[in-house]
């Protein structure tokens, strides 16, 4: 979804953004160095499961890197935001010093900004098409700490702003899961005056962002400031509810429900299928992450356990695999090692992930491939054997492919292993609904487009589409979503 | 929603529970279970669903105290509620008419073998079922399970009641005795492992319903794997009922004991806290 290009000549064209570009020359502009997010020192944070790793910025360097921002003729980075926000006019309200309207920008078309400007991968995004990286091969300006800034600006000020909301149209839609593509979709439906219902079969709502992504990178109170905001917009939340299972898509629509977006997600934890991977104390990721996030496991007032390890390995190069080898060492483990096959140019992790994991004291071992795990008499997993690679020709994914090398095998003991080898999709909605097309690895097939899918009034994003994605390549689905079943919505009302 | 209606003690240590959630009771099917969760420090852990009623909108789960999170749950009285609560889950038994069913519960597992075996009844089968217990308190549901079937053994380890033996010797006498076109088993792993192995021995196809540990209970953790023909299944979103010859149940029950450690220092926390 691109903004018109009109309207965004409009607005740069206003007479506060002309008087800033006059203020400040480009060329001094480009001198400023980019700004540092301030962190909290390793050797403190890795104590504490809940403490965010980036500070955020003060407002002073916020002012000074919105400065940087030379609010181009043709602003590329808005091409690289999958939500397409209008980036260089939240940044020069920054630069203003007006953060309030920096926000109230983000949020006309973000659903969840104080999430993205932490989560999302900018430097493969908007970062990469920015001005600075472009032409003058120097670093971006630092547009993701920007949006996390103006974020939480804004709630730690009170004074939430909450998107103009068109008059409601009585319409009910249904968006099945609570993760961010459904958040999204929900925020700009209810903007354009449904009465949007998210079902979310957790007891939780945030999807991915509540039991995946740990506090020390996303805390959850920022999360549910930004679900707030939506409540405040009049979406409505079900929780303990599984569209297909606790009622049927039948039984939704004689509710009068006339649209459905799913993005159940991806649900399913893929394992490795080798020797020993069903002993105790091998998890997946997703039952670590939740574990600790969504049930709290790691605080002593709560029910639910977690296996605590002295020696544990993560094995994936993802994101995912980060957030367990680094929830794992702040839940007391002595060795934390990432056991990934390919080597470190070819990880998918943020590069600042890896960076915050070897600064915490994380083992990086590459070219490493897990063979067999060992257990004792109990079940308990003790140790593995694993195999070093060799990098060969590039493979599918235009990674070079990783190859065995004969006789290299080693052991490795470890109490507890944790596998980050990525997920299916969640077969469980898509399964209630026969006569919905999905692919032969379960994902739901959809008009690119306008992510419609087989059955017309039914579209889909995020995960169960794109069977493993990122934060903003959801929410991006989300709101093509919402902008295609409006129309369509609106075509069939009106024949 | 999800208030308890009715609680009633089967012995000191198995209560019936009748819980308001007209949704579930619509549309739960034989052999799906729910997760709870009891209070906002609580686990998410499963129940199968041992019976429902759309009209006044209820389902019936029946609980065994056997840690912190069975013990909060049973704490609960009539007119509370359990703060959540979700399903139905699990893929529903496959009911036909295919002849005689012969049945066997052990323990709380009676509780969800009952709308099985009345499923399997008013499809037109024959069933027999055998139900199975330590001792006579711990039979439950005794006259439930007569009136879906076409004869019952009860068993007791002690012969407190019944007939003195374990489940399968009851069921072994039905085996010997007449043909049996298809076995349902549901009780503890070990029970179910015992009975496998039996009906194994006379070819008889034999599903088990397994109670795996949980998180999400939606497919999306994996705790609840399970090794069947050799292939790793979910139980949540395979199962719970799995062709029991092909279960690995060992694995089961080393995986059963995952968190010995953790659920004992818990309940020693609990219990001391009362």
């Amino acid at each position: 979804m691109s903004l018109n290009p009109e309207y965004l000549k409009e607005e740069r064209n206003q007479a506060w953004r002309a008087e800033l570009r006059s203020k400040t020359k480009n060329k001094e502009r480009t001198l400023i160095e980019r700004v540092k997010m301030p962190e909290l020192a390793p050797a403190i944070r890795v104590k504490h499961q809940d403490r965010e790793v980036n500070m955020g910025l003060e407002l002073e360097q916020a002012l000074k890197e919105a400065t940087r921002c030379m609010d181009c003729v043709n602003p590329t980075c808005i091409e690289g935001c999958p939500v397409s926000i209008n980036i260089p006019k939240f940044i020069k309200y920054i630069e203003k010093g007006d953060i309030l309207q920096a926000a109230a920008t983000l949020k006309e078309t973000n659903a969840l900004p104080a999430v993205c400007g932490r989560v999302c991968p900018q430097e493969k995004q908007c970062e990469s098409k920015c001005f600075y990286v472009d032409k003058l091969d120097k670093p971006s300006v630092a547009i993701g700490h920007l949006e996390r800034f103006a974020a939480d600006y804004e709630r730690n000020s009170g004074a939430a702003n909450i998107p103009e909301i068109a008059k409601p149209n009585g319409i009910k839609v249904a968006a099945v899961g609570s993760g961010p593509a459904s958040l999204a979709f929900a925020g700009d439906m209810v903007k354009y005056g449904y009465d949007v219902t998210v079902f979310e079969a957790l007891h939780e709502i945030g999807g991915v962002l509540k039991y995946g992504i740990p506090e020390f990178r996303l805390p959850n109170s920022v999360v549910d400031f930004e679900l707030e905001n939506l409540r405040k917009m009049g979406v409505k939340f079900e929780t303990n509810y599984i569209v297909g299972r606790t009622s049927s898509f039948d039984d939704l629509r004689e509710e009068g429900y006339q649209g459905f977006f799913i993005a159940s997600g991806a649900g399913l934890p893929r394992f490795m299928d080798i020797p020993g991977e069903n002993s105790n104390g091998i998890l997946s990721s997703n039952e670590y992450l939740t574990r600790v996030n969504l049930m709290g496991a790691a605080m002593d007032n709560k029910d639910t356990p977690v296996l605590k390890g002295k020696y544990v390995a993560v094995i994936g190069g993802g994101n995912t695999a980060m957030d367990s080898v680094r929830t794992a060492l702040r839940l007391g483990a002595q060795r934390a090692m990432i056991i990934y096959r390919r080597s470190e140019a070819e990880m998918p992790a943020r590069i600042e992930e890896v960076k915050h994991a070897k600064e915490e004291g994380v083992e990086f071992m590459t070219l490493c491939n897990p063979l067999e795990y060992f257990a004792d008499a109990k079940g308990r997993v003790t140790g593995m054997k694993l195999n070093r690679m060799g990098l060969g020709e590039p493979d599918a994914s235009g990674r070079r492919r990783p190859m065995p090398i004969e006789g290299s095998e080693f052991e490795l003991d470890v109490d507890l292993v944790v596998v980050a080898v990525g997920v299916s999709p969640n077969p469980l909605v898509p399964s209630c609904l026969p006569d919905l097309k999905v692919t032969k690895w379960g994902t739901i097939v959809v008009d690119e487009d306008k992510m419609q899918s087989s059955i017309s009034e039914m579209f889909a994003g995020g995960d169960i589409v794109r069977g493993g994605a990122t934060v903003i390549l959801a929410m991006g689905d989300g709101r093509r979503a919402a902008e295609n079943m409006h129309h369509y919505l609106q075509s069939k009302l009106n024949n | 929603m999800n208030k308890i209606i009715e609680k009633t003690y089967f012995s000191d240590k198995v209560v019936q529970l009748v819980v308001e959630n007209p949704l579930i009771a619509k549309s739960r099917k034989p052999g799906n279970f729910v997760i709870l969760r009891v209070g906002e420090d609580g686990e998410r852990f499963p129940l199968t669903i041992a019976g429902a009623d759309p009209v006044r909108g209820t389902i019936t789960l029946v609980v065994q105290i056997m840690g912190v999170s069975s013990s909060k749950l049973v704490a609960l009285e009539p007119g509370d509620c359990i703060t959540d609560l979700v399903g139905p889950l699990g893929k529903p038994t496959h009911i036909e008419k295919i002849g005689t069913v012969l049945a066997a519960g052990g323990g709380v597992g009676v509780a969800p073998l009952l709308p099985i075996v009345e499923a399997f009844k008013k499809a037109g089968n024959r069933v027999i079922t055998v139900i199975a217990a330590r001792n006579k308190d711990l039979i439950i549901l005794e006259n439930e399970i007569i009136k879906w079937s076409d004869e019952v053994i009860v068993m007791t380890d002690d012969g407190s009641y019944g007939r003195q033996g374990l489940v399968t010797a009851g069921m072994e006498e039905i085996i010997q005795r007449e043909k049996i076109d298809e076995c349902i088993v549901i009780g503890p792993a070990i029970m179910m492992k015992f009975a496998s192995m039996l009906t194994k021995k006379y070819n008889i196809p034999t599903q088990a319903s397994l109670n795996s540990i949980m998180v999400d209970g939606t497919g999306m953790c994996g705790a609840c794997r399970v090794t069947v023909g050799g292939k790793t299944k979910f139980t949540c979103v395979d199962g719970p009922e799995f062709d029991a010859h092909q279960v690995d149940f060992d694995e089961m029950l080393m995986r059963l004991g995952g968190y010995i450690q953790e659920e004992k220092r818990a309940t020693e926390i609990y219990s001391q806290k009362l």
